[in-house]
């Protein structure tokens, strides 16, 4: 099949970006989205253009380091990462615009590729448990009733990749927030920093720049990983409680 | 934002319980107008109670209003390139609309203060001091019934994803089944409050209250 | 401790291998036998614990003041950049992502191996030793390998303290699986994720440490030199990926974490960015590379369905459990519907060659039975460069045995990622696997201390050789990438670093001066050549070569071939090679040109070792050395040994260091699966 491309194309950080038309023919259906970007890329290539900057690694679902915003979707139409979608979703003739994640906390580096070091530093600012190395006790020494340690392990799921945010039309990043809150807040391990981990980190959230959250519910409709919305209520239960205490 | 959320809806339900009252006639409505100001006497002066509820939803509309521009600037300066396409896939229309609405309520509520409490404006032209009355009269024109109806459709939508929202924000969700649970309270409360408000115009409207 | 065999008084030990063949003659030098330094002695239960009391300690007044470099943040990197960082050294970690948290780690799906014994099935640190020493076929070394058994447990503790959600059972315990055909189950697991949930433990412990103040990290960076002054590595030239800046860190101590190699073969489950860079050029600098040859096959994966293909889906081994392989028996068969091949025109050909253990036989064995078929002409699926390459992995026995809710319930997941990629919907039709690249046993030498043959410089994790011999069991690559980064590692560099602070260096010193100019020569010479050639294209026929002569089976003719092959398109890749764009933006064409230059050069390391050693050991199959039923033969009486690879120069032959393999606590069995 054959498909026509409307790219976001910006050499860099500094300079300002528009949008490129291109075609890309014999695109089997079989291609995932990120390797019909290559036959593009090659094609560029071969006639002196510069390729088209994206980012992947794993190309497995499961790095969230791939990203596009797809015709308006994140991560485009299936739920999903961007590398396992696959050109089966579209059809001969269609019109793709491809985007970069927008938001101003994920400043565009070139074209489609952001930086998203922010919620490294989201992270930074609470997001682990700290015990030393072999400090640790013995593993079966604390049990962690099956229930919770289900509902750790789906928020422990978020590979980090920021389509929560690239969807959120507050460009708030609550949902990777609360995913992270959840995770650490469900298992016996996390409770002794529980209070000043939700504060610091809703802190470092704002402070990086992302928008409030208001329940929209565009994040996990875009999540690759199907983080659900009660890890936002969680985030703001934890957050409410320890105000209420104090910290 | 959600604490004031649901202070104006405790006000809002009060409120149209106390319209409804105009299906006890004339004298049942006015009892109940005259008896809001009388509440609390002798301890508190006269209106003395309607103050401090007003002064509760003054505060509380401050910072409702304060909290949402808050949040519409960080929105906004969150992304200030905007989508060349973009689609809105998980989220309701009364989600999308809380901004807009929002306005069209303050706007509605400074005509509506303006209408019954401020100024009194009977657009029929006649008696504007008894509140009865003043109600009949101003609901027997249709497009005064049309322009509260609308408010009403907007308030409906703004506590549809209000209530939802609030009870998230409060973290009151954070299971399935309070997720289930919120959801379905944020179809009652738009429901019953809209549907409610609009009963005593609609009835009016169409003579069955006079 | 209950084991089998006595852990500390056995002492069979084997003869010194001496070497007959000599089938890389003309395209090696013969070097000085090679004998780890650090090698430990003593019963080996023990040998551990005294060299940790025998290392120096750093005072911690003084650990401020020295400098450690880390290159990758994966499990090996991560947890030894969170370890050393608390300790109080000064880390300066570096990944090429744009996040510590996408290493490759990340993918690794079914679990991690420790000799917990939660399950009371007689397992032991010396059963586990005794798994992998086999499982490598015996080209390991013993002392490493019991280590590595030994602190397995300590990193389940570390692990589930950091939060790690381990699947439980219901009383809230850890669960365990039996996985990689051992009969024990010891392996931990966190759905199908275990990888990234280990690695997300590792990352938050590392971030917690750059709040501290203790690591400070570069992403996207780019390792492209290493800095070896004055006899001691002392730091890395890297290049800032967004900017183009190439940067000089220098260091009291370099330590690789680079992970594997597989992508030589241009297809493989590693990651797009997978390279060899790292370490390749610590080997041009003097890092001895061992065993390049020996590379793990992975007998089910999703095949290629076009010449488009980037890179390879693994889907777990426990699929082969309840699927039955077979393809049709003939070639006219090949592009019907599966569904349509009547019981007598297929192949169940792994039950058929071997009735004892059917489908289940060892990811090798399945691994070359799928490449026979495909080349006698019976593969199956889509004809790509006019060969089909997959065969059936078929389920309809089993759903109509246990009922399709039963199989979904243990493969869901499996079927639903098989569906997303093909298209096909494998409860109804037969899904089609094929094997692909997926481990790299070998890596830079290391001795005890996982320090290379460059003083200062440590390596670890899959980047390293050192314990998984020829072969890699399942759920012990995470093993050892804790163990590495969170246990062995800072354990030992403190004995190196008990020395320092070394003399202070500045980007004037002539070795700096030296790493950094070949660096810009080499970024200029990529932007300058303008060829017609894009890199992609040289970096899938160097892919293609290595796959067909260097792959799953190995002959001495091929490997020459390939070697002949290799030189022609590295030489046309240097004259001919495409790269746009400038040298100060980011430039992901230029970024594989660096990586594809290396990757010739190391298949070319591969190739030849894989030509020296005539024998068939682990995934190292050499057609030449087989037995009457087609099985692989192993020639320990001449191969015992580590082949450790000293860079000879430019367009000179490498200089070959044989370190004997010697076993004490267990001895050497030849394996059978018939
Ligand atoms: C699909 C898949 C499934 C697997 N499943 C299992 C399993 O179930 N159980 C198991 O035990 N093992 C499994 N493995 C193997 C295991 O995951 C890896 O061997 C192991 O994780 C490697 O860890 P590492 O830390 O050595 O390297 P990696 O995790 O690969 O990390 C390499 C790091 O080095 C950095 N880097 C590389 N080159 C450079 C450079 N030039 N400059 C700067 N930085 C650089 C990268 O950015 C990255 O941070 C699997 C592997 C794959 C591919
Ligand atoms: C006066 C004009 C008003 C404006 C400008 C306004 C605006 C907003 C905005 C922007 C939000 C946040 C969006 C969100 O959370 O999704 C919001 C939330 C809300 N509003 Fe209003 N609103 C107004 C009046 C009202 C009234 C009259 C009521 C009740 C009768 C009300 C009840 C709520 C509730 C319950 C919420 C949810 C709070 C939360 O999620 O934290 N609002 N409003
Ligand atoms: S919550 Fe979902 S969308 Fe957001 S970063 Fe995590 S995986 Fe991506
Ligand atoms: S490239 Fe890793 S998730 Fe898409």
């Amino acid at each position: 099949m054959k498909v026509t491309l409307k790219i976001w194309r910006q050499p860099d950080a500094a300079s300002p970006g528009a949008m490129h038309t291109y075609e890309v023919d014999k695109v089997s259906e079989d291609m995932s989205f990120l390797e019909m970007l290559d036959v593009l890329n090659e094609q560029l290539n071969a006639q002196g253009e510069d390729p088209v900057a994206f980012d992947s690694d794993c190309r497995e679902g499961i790095c969230g380091m791939c990203g596009l915003m797809i015709n308006g979707q994140a991560h485009g139409p299936e739920v999903t990462t961007t590398c396992q979608l696959h050109m089966r979703s579209f059809k001969d003739g269609d019109e793709i615009v491809v985007e970069p994640w927008r938001s101003d906390a994920f400043p565009v580096l070139k074209d489609l590729v952001v930086d998203r070091g922010a919620l490294d530093r989201i992270i930074q600012a609470g997001g682990f448990i700290s015990v030393n190395t072999g400090s640790a006790p013995e593993a079966h020494s604390v049990p962690v009733p099956r229930d919770d340690a289900v509902r750790a392990f789906s928020a422990a799921a978020c590979i980090g990749c920021g389509a929560c945010v690239a969807a959120c039309p507050n460009g708030s990043a609550s949902l990777f927030l609360g995913a992270k809150i959840t995770h650490l807040g469900e298992l016996p391990q996390g409770q002794p920093e529980r209070h000043s981990r939700v504060v610091d980190m809703v802190a470092q959230h704002d402070h990086e720049g992302f928008g409030g959250c208001t329940n929209i519910g565009e994040c996990t409709a875009a999540c690759p990983k199907e983080i659900p919305l009660d890890v936002i209520s969680q985030l703001n239960r934890d957050l409410r409680t320890a105000l209420v205490h104090g910290r | 934002m959600a604490v004031s959320g649901l202070l104006f809806i405790a006000f809002v339900l009060m409120h149209m319980y106390g319209n409804l009252k105009a299906f006890g006639g004339h004298d049942s409505y006015n009892t109940y107008a005259e008896h809001l100001r009388t509440f609390g006497e002798p301890i508190l002066p006269r209106e003395g109670l309607l103050w401090i509820l007003r002064l509760g939803l003054i505060v509380a509309l401050i910072a409702h209003v304060a909290s949402a521009l808050a949040l519409w600037h960080r929105a906004g300066t969150a992304r200030s390139t905007k989508y060349v396409a973009k689609k809105n896939l998980g989220s309701s229309f009364s989600s999308r609309t809380m901004r807009w609405g929002g306005i069209t309520l303050l706007l509605f509520v400074v005509w509506h203060l303006l209408h019954f409490t401020i100024v009194k404006i009977n657009p029929a032209g006649g008696a504007t001091n008894d509140p009865y009355n003043l109600l009949v009269d101003s609901f027997q024109e249709w497009w005064m019934t049309i322009l509260y109806l609308v408010a009403m459709a907007a308030l409906g939508l703004h506590l549809h994803h209000g209530t939802w929202s609030s009870l998230q924000t409060l973290g009151w969700t954070s299971s399935a089944a309070a997720r289930t649970r919120a959801k379905v309270a944020g179809w009652v409360v738009a429901i019953v409050i809209a549907g409610g408000f609009s009963l005593v115009p609609l009835f009016v409207l169409f003579g069955v209250i006079d | 401790m209950a084991s089998p065999i006595d852990p500390s008084h056995s002492t069979p030990t084997n003869e010194p291998p001496v070497q007959v063949s000599d089938d890389a003659q003309g395209y090696y030098v013969p070097g000085e036998p090679l004998v780890d330094p650090r090698t430990p002695t003593g019963p080996i239960k023990d040998r551990w614990t005294t060299r940790k009391f025998e290392n120096r300690l750093v005072n911690p007044a003084n650990r401020r003041k020295l400098s450690i470099i880390i290159v990758g943040t994966g499990l090996a990197g991560g947890a030894a950049a969170a370890t050393l960082g608390e300790a109080g050294y000064n880390v300066k970690s570096f990944c090429y992502q744009d996040s510590p948290r996408r290493a490759h780690s990340i993918a690794a799906q079914g679990g991690i191996n420790a000799a917990k014994n939660y399950k009371e099935d007689g397992d032991s640190t010396h059963r586990l030793f005794y798994d992998t020493v086999k499982g490598g076929d015996y080209r390991s070394r013993e002392s490493n390998v019991y280590r590595l058994a030994e602190v397995s447990a300590n990193i389940i503790d570390q692990c589930v303290a950091q939060g790690v959600p381990f699947a439980r059972e219901y009383g809230g315990l850890l669960d365990n699986r039996s996985f990689g055909g051992v009969q024990v189950s010891r392996t931990f697991y966190a759905r199908g994720q275990t990888g990234q949930q280990l690695l997300i433990g590792a990352y938050q412990a590392m971030e917690r440490q750059v709040a501290a103040g203790t690591v400070t990290e570069y992403t996207r960076h780019e390792m492209l030199e290493l800095i070896v002054a004055d006899g001691r590595a002392r730091g890395i030239i890297a290049r800032n990926m967004v900017t183009g800046e190439i940067e000089t860190h220098l260091a009291d101590v370099v330590v690789l974490a680079s992970g594997g190699y597989g992508n030589v073969f241009y297809l493989s489950t590693n990651a797009m960015g997978s390279n060899v860079t790292a370490t390749w050029r610590a080997h041009r600098k003097g890092a001895y590379f061992a065993n390049p040859c020996y590379t793990q096959i992975h007998p089910t994966c999703i095949p290629v369905s076009g010449s488009h293909q980037s890179k390879l889906t693994l889907m777990s081994e426990s699929l082969r459990n309840d699927g039955r392989i077979w393809v049709p028996k003939k070639k006219a068969d090949c592009d019907k519907d599966p569904r349509q091949i009547p019981e007598q025109d297929r192949d169940y050909y792994l039950e058929r060659i071997y009735p004892s253990f059917g489908n289940l036989v060892p990811r090798d064995i399945a691994s070359r039975g799928a490449k026979n078929v495909c080349d006698e002409g019976r593969g199956v699926g889509p004809e790509v460069d006019g060969v089909r390459r997959g065969v059936y992995l078929d389920f309809a026995d089993s759903i109509a045995r246990l009922g399709e809710d039963a199989v979904r319930e243990k493969y869901g997941n499996l079927f639903d990622m098989y569906k997303q990629i093909t298209g096909e919907n494998p409860y109804e039709v037969p899904m089609r696997i094929y094997p692909a690249v997926h481990y790299t046993m070998g890596g830079l030498w290391v001795d005890y201390d996982l320090q290379s043959s460059i003083p200062g410089l440590f390596v670890t994790g899959e980047a390293n050789f050192s314990d998984h011999g020829a072969n890699r069991l399942g759920a012990s690559a995470l093993m050892q990438g804790l163990a590495d980064g969170y246990f062995v590692l800072p354990n030992t560099i403190r004995e190196y670093l008990a020395d320092g602070p070394f003399d202070a260096l500045d980007e004037s010193h002539p070795a700096v001066a030296e790493a950094k100019k070949s660096v810009e020569d080499r970024v200029q010479h990529f932007l300058s050549t303008n060829g017609t050639r894009s890199v992609d294209s040289y970096h899938r026929e160097l892919g293609n070569i290595m796959w067909e002569y260097c792959g799953m089976e190995r002959t001495e003719d091929g490997l020459k071939k390939a070697i002949d092959l290799i030189r022609g398109l590295r030489e046309d890749f240097w004259r001919n090679v495409k790269v746009l764009g400038t040298a100060d933006s980011l430039n992901q064409s230029l970024e594989k040109a660096g990586r594809v230059a290396d990757f010739f050069e190391l298949g070319e390391l591969m190739c030849i070792d894989a030509l020296n050693r005539r024998e068939s050991c682990g995934g190292h199959f050499r057609a030449e050395s087989q037995t009457e039923d087609g099985e692989a033969l192993r020639h320990d009486d001449q191969f015992a040994y580590v082949a450790a690879w000293e860079f000879g120069g430019d367009g000179a032959q490498p200089v070959l260091h044989k370190e004997d393999l010697v076993y004490t606590a267990i001895e050497m069995k030849q394996r059978s699966y018939k």
